[in-house]
């Protein structure tokens, strides 16, 4: 299965060199508003030697993939303008999108990630991210894409 | 001042972030992540919270100022800034957040000000305490000294 990184004038930041992957090389999409969370974000995955692409809100995540963009495991924030996460994962549901589609969501409001999840994630984990969701996501990846 | 005496005050400073809960795990996590590839990590993360908080934090004071408030917009604000400051650790201003988006549902301008009072106040005094710690920092590196590893 080929996977390609989109075009965007997002920079996509190779691995580091301490990196903590099992080996494979997997491709991950942060969806998130928040400038600081973006920011955490990459360096933490690159860190578990992903590669990794940040956009802003859901419509950016969207046009990606319209763009012929791919990517192993998207982070889906929830509450994002433009387009939030429930509706940008129906559109790349609707897509036909196979991803490995993750939301990240606060803890309140558990009738929101309901509903989140009905949108079509494959799961839904609380933030903030940590070494230990990354080391489960990783976990999961591997067995989807049978390394 | 010696580089021991220096090296001290920032275990104790830090110690006591964690102890008086300003900060939390994550904060923690975001250290470990600082190396040789990423040498100022720390300071940088910190840098954006506080301008994004800012930012925030002048918005949310102009729309509950507003004659007929958007608590929509409220709580969009509250969310995000409860969302930065989990992100990096500041656990006393996540917490401050909280009361604030349940009072943004009851429409409650009065309780969301004080809220907002709340969120001001714990957010400068994490502020300070942490300018504090990569001031230590910087002189213990001007001293010659190391930055000591934290349990």
């Amino acid at each position: 299965m080929a996977f390609r990184m989109g075009n965007s004038s997002t920079k996509c930041s190779g691995s580091s060199k301490n990196c903590l992957a099992t080996g494979n090389k997997f491709s991950v999409l942060v969806v998130d508003d928040d400038p600081v969370v973006q920011r955490i974000h990459r360096v933490f995955l690159n860190r578990f030697g992903f590669e990794t692409q940040v956009v802003g809100n859901g419509k950016e995540a969207v046009d990606l993939y319209c763009s012929g963009a791919s990517f192993h495991l998207v982070l889906m924030d929830m509450e994002m303008p433009v387009m939030d996460g429930p509706e940008a994962t129906r559109e790349l549901r609707g897509m036909e999108v196979s991803s490995m589609i993750v939301g990240m969501t606060s803890r309140d409001r558990d009738s929101e990630k309901q509903a989140f999840m009905a949108a079509g994630l494959d799961d839904c984990r609380v933030k903030p991210l940590t070494a230990d969701i990354i080391t489960s996501l990783l976990h999961q990846l591997n067995i989807k894409y049978q390394y | 001042m010696e580089v021991g005496q220096l090296q001290r005050q920032f275990v104790e400073h830090t110690a006591s972030m964690f102890h008086e809960g300003f900060l939390d795990g994550q904060f923690s996590q975001l250290q470990q992540l600082q190396d040789e590839s990423n040498p100022d990590f720390v300071v940088e993360v910190v840098s954006l919270f506080f301008q994004d908080s800012e930012r925030l934090l002048n918005e949310l004071t102009r729309a509950l100022d507003q004659k007929c408030v958007d608590f929509k917009k409220v709580d969009a604000h509250v969310h995000q800034l409860k969302g930065s400051s989990s992100s990096i650790g500041a656990q006393r201003v996540k917490n401050s957040c909280f009361n604030f988006r349940n009072f943004c549902e009851e429409q409650n301008t009065e309780a969301c000000f004080r809220c907002l009072q709340l969120v001001k106040q714990e957010y400068l005094l994490v502020k300070n305490k942490l300018e504090t710690l990569f001031r230590l920092e910087q002189q213990i590196l001007a001293a010659g000294g190391s930055i000591p590893m934290m349990e």
